[in-house]
């Protein structure tokens, strides 16, 4: 069905106020050879068809138990308390559109203003957006903000390989426009902090590092700032949000631009997105930040109220000159977030990630122990906080299949899609959602998976 | 609506209240880093109830599709239907992992080829891709695949994209982060891109031309033949800004047309919720030159035995990935499930009455509110908020709507239109909304005669009054100064 409400009568009244005679008069602009053509559609279902028909291509998919998955990557299962869906629910907010009607708009307005006050708490910094789409387009927006800083003075960005894949190839896409920019540092896949400060010269616009890393370790941050700085380059520092919840923030050590995907906080896989792209910063780069800024101030009769501000910086207002392209962004995600925050607050916050801490542990002292496994095989000293890599005694693709077929549980991350040396290695995630009895079965279904 | 102020989360804060619990630990604890960590995360303190009301509150303080009439002009806010919320969180759609295998998503993957297979029966194009987050987002994608094109063949010194002045700002922007320079066209008295300017040029440094068609003024541009041969004719590839596209579905083929990029906004014309700004979504549709670009992966038909195995790819000349993983696979099921509900006749229908609304209210506005460009007009049109004599203007008039119930139309846009109010009512408000609207906005002129004061200082039965944006931005409150209480 179609949700046009007009009756015959309504529709005939209509058209003779404007003074046409039929529907198809309406579109006499358009040229006859190419006007209503036949279109090669289902024919319409009803809700109800609709619905069955919907269950049914979702049960399409294997059924996916999240408590037995340990599939990450830069996706996760998390808790998502029942606040949030409550809160998204509610069709003020999510039918609504940006806020350049402010009066209209205070609550979204100030959901947006606390949302980027608690991000700025959680990540050290100073400002940060109102949401970005996700956490690569998010770091793509990052490093474009250091070139522009830059002014064209430095256009190398060195980039860490152990930032995740898919992230360095959305900053690969996006700086296909920028004609004179390169990117240095990933090409060496084993390059560690130390191999990359080494990099740094005169010609570098921005270190950009993962911490924790796309392998869940924890980089050794002491001094890379201060290195970056003298260098005369920024640091972007991409993060996992729930971390943040136990580990230094990136602000604290220096980052002038933390970026993250926020998709663990409150929103669900959904196959990919939409997901929440954090962005964040010193105050000195606010009038280079893209995307939307919710400020404070008042009203004619002095009450407090909010406002989207310093919208020169944007494409509205700055057209070719804007510091971004970007319009729609990921508010009602940001919405998400903030309603996540909120709720688990700083005790639950900290609770979630110790959580992951302890049970992500747990699971890789007891793999550890498995004949023919290795944890962190690379770097086994170093901290790591829920994800570890697992050197398996066959290629990935072939355990995780029989994780599958015969335990029902989705196995890590397949390193070897990215790095074909690394086919046997994969990336596993561990959350508040794997209980011990999860992970018990993971262990075990490994072991027996590799004989 | 409440006029008291809504204490922020920081200031409701209490040390040591609680909004949720997790489990105990099941695992022996492991030993912390002993660096590196942090006392405090810095986030607030309440209890599930104080949560709960401060967003209810919230809510109520603000205005959606939902709440009433909502003709912000580009914009497209119709309804979103309800069932489409219900069917996007089923848990095969909403817990399923992006880097899942294959095999176990099949599922997934038909929704998404089933939707670039629709999207592309719709816009008139042999590929589309999903991916881009957005409609500004599709743009800029668009425009790395025209310049991919063009370098491809060698031809690198088509540097200029041909952009008319009525555009959105996103065209302009997309263009400079493409690495393009934007050339901006001035209209014609009829409010068409001026066709002779097009003609001067074009030449070989031109990459192409972005038109938006209906274009925003809410008019089908009456040379968009003559325009898209002189571009082809010169070189260039036609890129369309598809933010219009809910006035064309069914009625004409973007492709058909001539048009070689296009992006759809799905929470546009597909209905998707706007949701505050975002996430929407903006897939790419091309023509077979350019099909070999899209950013991927794609979803690919592989046929099986006895079913259909669906299976992704990499075009073989993409630009690359431009997001994570698929893009916003939660827009696509919406969507998708839009397009299933409606069919090719319900897609036509809702064309027609977006277009029989537009122009039943601009026949209605017409001797109330001047409408430079008085002729049948698409989805929109556009009219100018200026009363002669009062010193109102477009703004005014749109605070004053708020203290009717409605939502203002966009202001100021396009900036061709001096004190432009561009009105577009969708497909799904019936007459009597329309009325209303119309009623009102007269009402108002009335009321900018005689007492432009009560006018101006407009809205009045808001939560705040007009809010002070210069001191916003001269004095960057961004964040919620308010210490956490146990700090």
């Amino acid at each position: 069905m179609s949700y046009v409400p007009h009756t015959e009568r309504e529709r005939s009244d209509m058209l003779a106020a404007i003074g046409l005679a039929s529907m198809e008069d309406l579109f006499a602009d358009v040229p006859a050879q190419v006007r209503f053509p036949v279109l090669d559609l289902p024919p319409p279902a009803s809700e109800l068809d609709l619905a069955r028909e919907m269950q049914a291509l979702a049960a399409r998919n294997v059924a996916v138990d999240p408590g037995l998955s340990f599939l990450g990557a830069g996706t996760y299962h998390h808790f998502r308390p029942a606040t949030v869906d409550y809160v998204l629910s509610r069709g003020e907010f999510y039918t609504s559109y940006t806020q350049y009607q402010p009066e209209a708009s205070q609550g979204f307005l100030q959901a947006l203003f606390e949302y980027q006050s608690m991000i700025c708490q959680l990540t050290g910094t100073e400002v940060s957006n109102a949401s970005h789409y996700d956490g690569a387009t998010a770091l793509a927006e990052a490093v474009l903000l250091a070139l522009n800083v830059a002014s064209g003075k430095r256009n190398k960005i060195v980039l860490s390989p152990a930032v995740h894949p898919q992230y360095r190839a959305v900053v690969r896409t996006y700086l296909r426009g920028t004609h004179a920019a390169t990117i240095a540092g990933d090409q060496d896949g084993a390059a560690d902090l130390d191999r990359l400060r080494a990099v740094l010269d005169q010609e570098t616009a921005a270190l950009v590092i993962q911490n924790p890393n796309f392998l869940g370790q924890c980089e050794a941050i002491d001094g890379l700032a201060d290195a970056v700085h003298r260098a005369g380059a920024l640091l972007i520092v991409v993060t996992d949000p729930i971390a943040l919840g136990l580990f230094q923030p990136p602000g604290a050590y220096g980052a002038d631009v933390v970026v993250a995907d926020g998709q663990s906080l409150g929103i669900p896989p959904s196959f990919g997105g939409p997901h929440l792209g954090i962005f964040a910063s010193r105050m000195t780069h606010v009038r280079r930040l893209s995307g939307h800024l919710v400020g404070e101030t008042a009203d004619a009769d002095g009450r407090r109220g909010y406002v989207l501000t310093l919208a020169t910086r944007e494409q509205h207002i700055r057209r070719a000159r804007a510091t971004s392209n970007i319009c729609t962004n990921s508010a009602v995600c940001a919405l998400a977030a903030a309603t996540y925050l909120a709720t688990m607050g700083k005790r639950g916050l900290r609770q979630v990630a110790e959580l992951c801490f302890h049970k992500s542990h747990y699971a890789a002292a007891e793999i550890g122990k498995l004949k023919g496994f290795s944890v962190n095989p690379q770097a086994p000293a170093q901290p790591f906080f829920k994800e570890f890599v697992v050197r398996l005694p066959g290629p990935a693709a072939d355990i995780n299949k029989r994780l599958r077929t015969q335990h029902g549980i989705v196995g890590g991350y397949d390193l070897g899609n990215d790095d074909p040396q690394l086919k046997n290695h994969m990336l596993i995630a561990v959350t508040e959602i794997n209980t011990r009895e999860s992970i018990d079965r993971l262990v075990a279904a490994l072991g027996e998976a590799a004989r | 609506m409440i006029h008291d102020k809504i204490p922020t989360l920081y200031e409701s804060s209490v040390s040591g209240r609680h909004g949720t619990d997790l489990p105990v630990p099941d695992v022996p604890l492991s030993p912390l880093p002993t660096t590196g960590l942090r006392e405090d995360c810095g986030l607030p303190e309440l209890s599930q109830l104080d949560v709960v009301r401060h967003y209810l509150a919230l809510s109520q303080r603000n205005f959606g599709v939902d709440s009433g009439f909502y003709p912000l002009g580009s914009c497209t806010m119709k309804f979103n239907p309800k069932v489409n919320e219900l069917i996007a969180r089923l848990p095969g759609f909403a817990e399923a992992h992006p880097l899942q295998e294959p095999e176990t998503v099949q599922g997934n993957l038909a929704l998404m080829y089933g939707l670039q297979q629709w999207l592309a029966e719709i816009g008139g194009f042999a590929g589309v891709s999903l991916q881009p987050s957005a409609g500004a987002h599709g743009e800029f994608t668009g425009l790395l695949m025209m310049r991919a094109y063009h370098r491809e063949r060698g031809d690198a010194k088509r540097t200029r994209i041909l952009i008319p002045d009525s555009a959105h700002g996103t065209n302009p922007a997309s263009t400079t982060m493409a690495g393009f320079t934007a050339v901006e066209l001035p209209s014609d008295a009829r409010g068409n891109v001026d066709l002779e300017a097009v003609r001067i040029a074009c030449d070989d440094t031109v990459a192409g031309i972005m038109m938006t068609n209906p274009n925003t003024l809410g008019l089908f541009e009456e040379h968009i033949g003559e325009a898209v041969r002189l571009v082809h004719e010169c070189g260039g590839v036609v890129y369309g800004d598809g933010a219009n596209m809910n006035a064309l579905a069914g009625i004409s083929r973007p492709g058909d047309l001539g048009f070689d990029v296009m992006h759809y906004n799905l929470h546009k014309t597909f209905a998707t919720p706007h949701g505050g700004g975002g996430p929407g979504s903006g897939p790419v549709g091309v023509s077979a030159r350019l099909k070999d670009f899209l950013p991927g992966p794609v979803v690919e038909l592989a046929r099986g035995e006895d079913q259909p195995r669906y299976a992704l790819a990499m075009p073989a000349k993409s630009i690359g990935r431009v997001s994570t993983f698929f893009g916003n696979f939660g827009m696509f099921v919406r969507a998708y499930a839009y397009i299933r509900q409606h069919g090719a006749a319900g897609l036509r229908a809702n064309s027609e009455h977006a277009v029989l609304n537009a122009n039943y209210l601009r026949v209605m506005l017409r001797d109330a509110f001047t409408v430079p460009f008085d002729r049948m007009s698409m989805h929109e049109f556009v009219c100018q908020g200026a009363i002669e004599g009062t010193g109102v203007r477009a703004l005014d008039i749109s605070k004053r709507l708020l203290d009717y119930g409605f939502h203002p139309p966009t202001n100021y846009f396009p900036l061709t239109v001096p004190e432009a109010l561009m009105i577009e009512p969708t497909e799904t408000e019936a007459k009597p909304t329309l009325d209303a609207f119309a009623a009102g906005m007269r009402a108002i002129a009335l009321e900018a005669r005689n007492d432009p004061a009560l006018v101006k200082g407009a809205p009045h039965k808001t939560p705040v009054r007009r809010l002070d944006e210069v001191k916003a931005a001269r004095e960057l409150v961004l964040a919620d100064r308010t210490k956490v209480a146990n700090d």
